[in-house]
This record gives structure tokens, C-alpha cells and sequence, in this order.
């Protein structure tokens, strides 16, 4: 078995479904160690829906997704656990738990995972928030947070275990230029500091082509493509320059399906 | 005619399904908690004695008070409602006996279910409810640390616990409160009412008691939870959550006392 190019993330044939309603259509996504991937599409793309998937949270209706070698849709519970100790999740709202602290917040992984004294667990997770710019910050509630320090400190909440794969929900959404330029900043740092894989969900054009190694454009359930920045940038596809030049959609209308949507009882 | 027939048909249909799909949910849930309180440690997913003691600190002591007040309360109407119908018999003496024996059995108990699943029951739904819309129950999952250990098992040990401590409790407050209005109605101290009391009561009483409050442990923590998981719609079904997991637990515990009312005293 060859560790080192065996993709971190390999997701084939992903279907999902809300109801009736397909969101993601036979989905094929990797991602290889050591890269930095944007997931980027406009809003609702399911582009959050892709990423509850390979981190567990949804199970795939038909296709599999495997990270870290363990096919998350099949594994068991106790798997499933020692599989998200190794990586971190920075949600799109932060999903800090309200009734921490955020010093507290940030040292909750190392309190169950590890059995590291008081001090010491203080000490990684107050390093943790001096990286992302929280030093100092750790005895605030999550209420008392902005928009922007609310990201940072799920992130340092994300990186504290040193995880090997890391995800970023909307890193820049409802943020500032100024702001959300320092998260990209952070984010780069990770990679070349220590050494992490991440992937970030975006529908931000600026963020992503300053931060990716890989993009990979995600329509409305579809993979349009996946390359570099350039190749991105140089595409013919209709739908990515729509993207990227921010015009808006034409839609087409298929009759018997419009018909069908007025007409049928119960969705 | 028939379609409207076949509508309604199909609508408890589905009812029914969504009763039993709960049902189900509810049940592995408490499975599951048990689980991680019989195994949790072994399995790297331990449940922490300082978040049980929390919890007994928020839906135990935190009840005491009010607890206390409102069994004293339902002692002194009942001994008012006995002496007033059993003086019609000319045994009102028997006041002690009833008081005794409805107060352990029953009331006690009901009194105590009811205020603890309006305070905790409600508040086990609103947490996890909140919790879940702003995807901290998922944020707590992807840190590998289990929502259902982390937030349920020390709610339901806690409960386990507390819920018969309050009850006895109770059971002794509404005695107290019967106390106060009859002795001076019998003629005699309220400490030889007492005395009354206790060599009346068999222990199979307070039993039965204790009994029916860990049945109402279980059912208003797992309704509280269940509701609270189920939670879709933001800040507002968090709204509606709440209130149903009270109705829902209150009417469980009702029911589930009149079933137990009923076999024990065959
Ligand atoms: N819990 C849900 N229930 C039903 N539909 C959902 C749910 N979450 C998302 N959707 C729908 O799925 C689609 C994709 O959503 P999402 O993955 O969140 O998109 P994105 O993150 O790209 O904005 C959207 O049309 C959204 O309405
Ligand atoms: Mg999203």
C-alpha cells in the first residue's frame, strides 16, 4: 500500500437527496495529501452538502466516499470516531458551543481526547488561539464574538488536535475584504506550517483563486471541472464563466417539468 | 366521498408511521445512553462524573425549593378535602391513613414528574434543540465526541438519580403540609401525627413511589431529548419543541401512572 499517494479523500458516484429532491448528482471528488482544494459554486450548489458527506455527518444514498482509507458510509461508530479525530471541522455559522467559553471551546477536543494535564491543555489551546489572532480572547463567551473572530476561533477549535485533514465551511461568508484576507492568510499558513491538508467551501471568486491549489466547481449538484487556478480561470464552459463573471443564470424551462411542478399534489 | 375517506386513510397512515418512527428513535436513543453509561468508558467515549453532577445540580437541587413548596401545598388541601368528606362518616381520624398512603403513592411523585418535566423536560429540548439548529450537535460529533454521550447519558444519570431524591422529598413536605391542618383538627400535636403516620406506612408504599419515579426519569429525558434532536426550522421550531416535549411528557407520565396505578393495586 502506498501511503503517501493515496488520495486523503475519495468520494465516487456520490448521490444525495433532501426528500425527493436530488441535490448532488453521481459526484466524483479526490483530493491528494497535502493540498490546499476550494469546492467552489454558487449559493445552494450543495456545496455544504458535500462536505456533510465525506465528513460523515450525511450518509450517501448510493456511491461511497472514503477519507483517510476508512469508506465513511459503511464504517461503524467506533470507525467513524477515530476517523474525525484526525481531522477538523470549521462549520459555515462556527457552531461554537454557546455555553463555553471560547478558551474553553477551543480545549474541549484535548479534554476528551487526551489525557493531558490542565496546564498543559491550557497552554495548546491558548498557542491555538494565538495562531489564528485570539490571543488573549479566551474568556469570552461565543455571543460576545464578531462575525470574523467567531471564524477564527472554530478554526483554532478545528487545528487544535493537529488534525491531518482540515475543512472550512464558507471561510469568508458575511465577512469584511479585510477580514476575510487574513482568514485566507491563515489558511495558508496551515498548510505551509504544518502541513495539512484542507479543503474550503466557498462561493467567494477572490478567496478561492488566492488560496487554491485545486478548485473544483460544483453546479447546482454537478462537477463542472476540477484545475488549477489558471486552467479554472481559462475554461470554456459556459457555466463557470457565468461564475466567474458574475452574470446571471439563464434559465432554461423544460415544459413537462415545469407542468409537473404546478400540478403535483405533494412534493 | 370515498376519496375524502381514503385521504383521511391515508393520513393517520402516515401518523401512525411517524408515531412508530419516534417511537423507535426514542427508544434507541435511550438504548444508546444506557450504553455509553454501562461501556462508554471502555469504548474512549467515557461519561464525566462533573457533567453528571452538573446536571443534578440544574434539574435536582435547583427544584428543591419549589418541590418543597408545592408538595406542602397539595398536603395541606388534601388533608383539608379528607377531614371535610371522611367527617361525614365520622372517621376523620383516618385522615393520617389516607394522607399517608395517597401522598407516597401518588401524589408525591406526580407532583414532582409534573415540575420536573417543566423545568427540565423543556429544558433538555431547548438545549439540544438549539444546539442542533446552529449544528453544534454536528460540530460535536465531527470532534469525535458522541452528542448522545456527551449531552444525553449525564441528563438521564442525573435524572435517574434525582427524581427519586425529590420524590421522598416530596413525599415528606406534603406530609408535613397535612400535618400542619390536621392535627389541630384531631386534637393532637403534629409531632404524634407524624408519629401516626410513619407507623402506618409500609415500606412497599414508598416503593411504589420511588418506583414510578424512575419510569418518569426515563420518560421525561427521553422525550425532552428526542423532541430536542428532532428539531428542524431555526429558532422558532426550537419554540414549538419545547413546548411539545412538555405536553408530550407531562401527558407520558399521566398515562404511564394510571397504567401503574392500576396493576400495583389489583
Ligand atoms: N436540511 C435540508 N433540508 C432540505 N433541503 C436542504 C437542506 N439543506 C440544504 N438543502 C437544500 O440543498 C441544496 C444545497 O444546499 P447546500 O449544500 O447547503 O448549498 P451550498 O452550501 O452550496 O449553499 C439547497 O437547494 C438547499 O435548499
Ligand atoms: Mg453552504
Amino acid at each position: 500500500m502506498n501511503e503517501t499517494n493515496a488520495p486523503l479523500i475519495e468520494v465516487v458516484g456520490l448521490e444525495a437527496f433532501y426528500g425527493r429532491r436530488r441535490i448532488l448528482h453521481g459526484v466524483d471528488f479526490s483530493v491528494n495529501r497535502g493540498e490546499i482544494r476550494v469546492i467552489m459554486g454558487g449559493s445552494g450548489s450543495g456545496k455544504s452538502t458535500l462536505l456533510r458527506h465525506i465528513i460523515g455527518l450525511q450518509r450517501p444514498v448510493s456511491g461511497t466516499v472514503r477519507i483517510l482509507g476508512v469508506d465513511v458510509g459503511r464504517a461503524g461508530a467506533q470507525e467513524l470516531l477515530a476517523v474525525r479525530r484526525k481531522l477538523g471541522v470549521s462549520f459555515q455559522g462556527g457552531a461554537l458551543i454557546t455555553s463555553m467559553s471560547v478558551g474553553d471551546n477551543v480545549a474541549l477536543p484535548l479534554r476528551e481526547h487526551t489525557q493531558l494535564d490542565e496546564t498543559t491543555i491550557r497552554i495548546m489551546s491558548r498557542l491555538k488561539l494565538e495562531f489564528v489572532n485570539l490571543g488573549g480572547f479566551h474568556d469570552l463567551m461565543p455571543s460576545q464574538l464578531s462575525g470574523g473572530m467567531i471564524k477564527r476561533a472554530a478554526l483554532a477549535r478545528a487545528i487544535v488536535m493537529d488534525p491531518e485533514l482540515l475543512f472550512f465551511d464558507e471561510p469568508s461568508a458575511g465577512l469584511d475584504p479585510v477580514v476575510s484576507a487574513e482568514l485566507d492568510e491563515l489558511i495558508l499558513r496551515l498548510r505551509d506550517a504544518l502541513r495539512m491538508t484542507i479543503v474550503v467551501v466557498t462561493h467567494e471568486l477572490e478567496s478561492a483563486f488566492r488560496i487554491a491549489d485545486r478548485i473544483t466547481v460544483l453546479d447546482q449538484g454537478d462537477i463542472l471541472t476540477t484545475g488549477t487556478v489558471a486552467e479554472v480561470r481559462a475554461s470554456e464552459n459556459e457555466r463557470i464563466q457565468d461564475l466567474l463573471h458574475r452574470r446571471p443564470r439563464s434559465v432554461e424551462v423544460d415544459v413537462d417539468d415545469y407542468l409537473r411542478r404546478l400540478t403535483e399534489e405533494d412534493a | 366521498m370515498i376519496a375524502d375517506a381514503l385521504h383521511l386513510l391515508n393520513r393517520l397512515g402516515r401518523r401512525t408511521v411517524m408515531a412508530v418512527d419516534a417511537l423507535g428513535y426514542a427508544a434507541g436513543l435511550l438504548g444508546e445512553a444506557v450504553g455509553f453509561v454501562v461501556s462508554g468508558r471502555r469504548r474512549g467515549q467515557p461519561v464525566r462524573l462533573q457533567a453528571v453532577v452538573e446536571q443534578m445540580r440544574q434539574v435536582g437541587v435547583d427544584a428543591i425549593p419549589i418541590v418543597l413548596l408545592l408538595s406542602f401545598t397539595v398536603g395541606l388541601m388534601l388533608a383539608i378535602q379528607f377531614i371535610a368528606t371522611l367527617r361525614e362518616f365520622g372517621a376523620q381520624s383516618q385522615v393520617v391513613l389516607a394522607v399517608a398512603k395517597s401522598v407516597t403513592r401518588e401524589f408525591g411523585v406526580l407532583i414532582t414528574g409534573i415540575l420536573v418535566a417543566g423545568r427540565s423536560g423543556s429544558a433538555f429540548a431547548a438545549r439540544i434543540g438549539s444546539m442542533s439548529v446552529s449544528q453544534e450537535v454536528d460540530a460535536l460529533g465531527v470532534m469525535g465526541i458522541d452528542p448522545v454521550r456527551y449531552l444525553v447519558a449525564p441528563a438521564l444519570l442525573a435524572m435517574l438519580v434525582m427524581l427519586p431524591v425529590l420524590t421522598v422529598l416530596a413525599d415528606a413536605a406534603a406530609i408535613l403540609g397535612a400535618a400542619m391542618y390536621s392535627a389541630p383538627m384531631l386534637d393532637m400535636s403534629v409531632q404524634t401525627y407524624l408519629t401516626q403516620t410513619l407507623s402506618q406506612l409500609t415500606p412497599r408504599d414508598v416503593y411504589e413511589g420511588l418506583a414510578k419515579s424512575i419510569v418518569f426519569a426515563l420518560l421525561i429525558t427521553v422525550i425532552g431529548v428526542a423532541t430536542g434532536f428532532s428539531v428542524t426550522g431555526g429558532a422558532e421550531g426550537v419554540g414549538r419543541a419545547t413546548t411539545r416535549a412538555v405536553v408530550l411528557s407531562i401527558t407520558a407520565l399521566i398515562v404511564a401512572d394510571m397504567v401503574f396505578s392500576f396493576f400495583l393495586n389489583r
